[in-house]
């Protein structure tokens, strides 16, 4: 589904990307780690368009598309969702307004029929259940003067209503209470299926005991340091990144195959 | 970064669309003003001696005051020799007295403006005074209103049927010695609208007036006056576009509006001038004098204004807040785009107890756009309690515009609460990326961001003019997305 070779990347003339090797299959579910400053939100970002990011070398193939060739809103409709680190606020435009509109941006895109405002409701508070967000916080503006934590469930409850083939999951289990972790990875366990896949960011391992991943990757220094099983994280938890340091980056297991 | 910056600059590069002209056969008098030409104004409009005296004071006034240049706009002397005082749409030399004997050429227009002035589009709900350069050609709804006691005329009209109203407060909020442009205004002003709601009357429907420049070098100078009485209520919108030449033109518009005990006068204007082209030629200079007068207690006013037009706007709508317990309220969002140059705000000047006003000020500076507010909150002695709440947003786009806030306060009372708030942002980059993320293309992202910056204000505009308001906005700023 998704083939990312050799990937490099920079910013403001910072190379941060060194060669990222990563295949993705569907259903499958892949977790990243790595220390602070690693590249891993670049990675994110990069995939799903970020413009600041500039692409210096590799490619990116997306169910046979070349993904770095389409625009951020083109990525989106082809069913590529990120999860942001840092959720954006937008004064004055209220959540419902935003995620309607994002669907039926998403719904035009693919010729189907736009959803009005009664059926999106519908929609929009039924999945405000299943997915604990606070009915309130449909009617405030995106993200402004959420918690920390509002705001990672609000990322997952936007998922949760666009569906996306693809999902990337920046840190969206980062400051969050028991409570709220378990609500996110039900959110991405619901969005598991055969035809989907799933990129889960982490710093911890104690989300993988929720979503049991199919890969473990290290990013480190730009690069796919280590690859392997969810028991590579509970190493990681561990020994701390110094172990991935001690280690000559090798070449990913799972990358390429 | 630095490509995201350039599809932003990109987006602002739309073309005016309410640019075309009509060719009617005009009654203008040659371009210059001295005592004669008012005189003929005068006489064409058949007004009576102390109409005329009223003018000619202003004109002598005038002579003896400079132009202001304390606005933080720039624009070459303006020859008020070169402009015509006066023009009207010959084949309506005798008033029109019903819709059938407007100019079909005219109605046309204003079809394509989108106004409802035909009898089958009242069902829309709106009494409209069409103004078109310089004379009053239809007004819709008269019949209706009239049984109800209120009066909405052109201003010509009320001069010859209501004359004791017109002398009793024409005047009376803007004198003619006001400013520069209100005293120009007061010797040559050509038409307008007046209306009056009687004592008790909430008026049914929405008033509302369309302004058009369509000949070439005429300025248009019109004015309103709308007296709500005693508990009375009416809400009146304003909207105004002009055809695209590359000559300046001049708009010097004074609105005087008065609130008695208890009235509420809620006053809305979209106003989309022709603003100028890419490069910065032609465009309406709009120097416009509006104010409203809370002469009785517990009255209210209210300006909203979207200015979208113009070369350069010049325009302060403010409230005298005489009556105790009265309100005044300013909700203004002003967009300048290319070289589009506006200093705009509001006067709020407390005298009686307890008065309260809000000012909330939405600036978008697009382009070379510079966009500057004003406001004054004056609080006198004798306001005992008055309270101010002042919030002025600037949001620029690019980074060749420019966004300036001149707060001026002045309190004289120490029970006053005055408190103000000022915000500079840019139009993030992380706020598109996010809503592109999520699928929602550049163009329908930048709309959406400006409408919620712009949210408080859009709120107090009637609905339908709300939508228009939105449109225009995005309209706007089209087309500078790649
Ligand atoms: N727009 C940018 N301009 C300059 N440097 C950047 C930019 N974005 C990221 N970087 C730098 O690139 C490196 C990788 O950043 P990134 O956000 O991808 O790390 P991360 O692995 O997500 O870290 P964390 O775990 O702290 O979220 C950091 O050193 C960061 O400062
Ligand atoms: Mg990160």
């Amino acid at each position: 589904m998704l083939t990312i070779k050799n990937l490099h990347a920079r910013a403001e003339g910072k190379g941060i990307l060194r060669g990222v090797d990563l295949e993705i299959r569907k259903g499958e579910v892949h977790a990243l780690m790595g220390p602070n400053g690693s590249g891993k939100s670049t990675l994110a970002q990069v995939l799903a368009g970020r413009d600041v990011y500039e692409v210096s070398q590799g490619e990116v193939l997306y169910d046979g598309r070349n993904l770095l060739e389409m625009t951020p809103e083109e990525r989106a409709h082809a069913g590529l969702f990120m999860a942001f680190q840092y959720p954006v606020e937008i004064p004055g435009v209220s959540n419902l307004y935003f995620l309607r509109s994002a669907l039926n941006s998403l719904r035009k895109a693919r010729g189907q029929p736009e959803l009005d405002a009664m059926d999106f409701l519908h929609i929009a508070k039924q999945k405000a259940r299943e997915f604990g967000l606070d009915e309130s916080l449909l009617k405030r503006s995106v993200n402004q003067g959420f918690s920390g934590g509002e705001k990672k469930r609000n990322e997952v409850y936007q998922m949760a209503v666009l569906e996306p083939r693809l999902a990337i999951l920046d840190e969206t289990d980062s400051g969050l209470d028991i409570d709220a972790l378990k609500i996110v990875a039900n959110g991405v366990n619901a969005l598991r299926h055969p035809d989907r896949a799933i990129l889960l960011i982490t710093h911890y391992q104690r989300v993988l005991n929720y979503v049991t991943p199919d890969y473990v990757h290290v990013l480190y220094n730009g690069r796919i340091a280590r690859s392997g099983d969810k028991n590579l994280a509970l190493h990681l938890e561990e020994q701390g990144y110094a172990w991935v340091e001690g280690q000559a980056p090798e070449r990913p297991q799972v990358a390429g195959s | 970064m630095a490509s995201q910056t350039k599809d932003l600059e990109k987006l602002v590069q739309q073309e005016y669309k309410w640019g075309w002209e009509t060719l009617v056969e005009a009654d203008t008098i040659p371009p210059g003003l001295n005592e004669d030409v008012i005189r003929v104004i005068s006489v064409k409009k058949n007004e009576p001696q102390w109409m005329l005296e009223w003018r000619l004071k202003a004109y002598r006034y005038w002579q003896t005051i400079k132009e202001p240049t304390w606005a933080n706009v720039h624009y070459g002397p303006i020859d008020y020799q070169a402009i015509a005082y006066y023009s009207a749409p010959r084949s309506n030399q005798d008033r029109p007295q019903s819709l059938e004997e407007v100019d079909p050429e005219i109605l046309r227009t204003y079809e394509k403006l989108g106004i409802p002035l035909r009898e089958q589009e009242q069902l829309a709900g709106v009494a409209v005074d069409a103004v078109f350069d310089s004379v009053s050609v239809a007004t819709t709804f008269k019949k209706k209103l009239e049984e109800m006691g209120i009066i909405f005329c052109s201003f010509s009209e009320a001069v010859q049927e209501h004359p004791e109203l017109v002398q009793k407060w024409l005047g009376s909020v803007v004198p003619y010695t006001d400013n520069f442009f209100a005293t120009l205004n007061a010797a040559v002003f050509s038409d307008g609208s007046f209306v009056y709601i009687p004592k008790g009357v909430r008026c049914p429907m929405e008033l509302s007036t369309y302004f058009r420049i369509n000949a070439q070098n005429t300025g248009q100078f019109e004015r309103t006056l709308i007296v709500a009485d005693e508990g009375s209520y009416v809400s009146y919108l304003e909207g105004c576009t002009a055809p695209m030449r590359d000559t300046n033109q001049l708009h010097a518009a004074v609105v005087e509006l008065v609130a008695l005990d208890s009235a509420q006068i809620r006053y809305a204007t979209v106003q989309n001038w022709y603003p100028g082209d890419k490069e910065g030629k032609g465009g309406i200079y709009n120097f416009v004098t509006k104010r409203g007068k809370c002469q009785g207690k517990n009255s209210k006013i209210s300006w909203t204004q979207v200015e979208t037009g113009s070369a350069i706007t010049w325009k302060y709508p403010g409230c005298i807040l005489q009556g105790d317990n009265s309100v005044g309220e300013f909700y203004s969002v002003a967009l300048t785009n290319n070289y589009q140059q506006a200093d705009t705000g509001t006067k709020m000047i407390h005298i009686g107890k307890n008065t309260r006003s809000t000012i909330i000020s939405k600036g978008i500076s697009a382009g070379h756009g510079q966009n500057s507010y004003r406001g004054k909150v004056q609080v006198l002695k004798s306001a005992r309690g008055a309270r101010n709440f002042s919030q002025c947003d600037s949001l620029l786009i690019g980074d060749k515009c420019g966004a300036h806030t001149f707060p001026y306060l002045e309190v004289r009372n120490p029970t006053a609460q005055v408190e103000h708030e000022a915000t500079t942002s840019k139009i993030g980059e992380d706020q598109l990326f996010y809503c592109q993320q999520r699928g929602i293309p550049k163009e329908d992202a930048i709309t959406m961001i400006i409408n919620g910056f712009c949210k408080q204000v859009l709120a107090e505009l009637p609905m339908e003019f709300a939508v228009e308001a939105q449109k225009l906005l995005g309209v706007s700023l089209e087309g500078s997305v790649g």
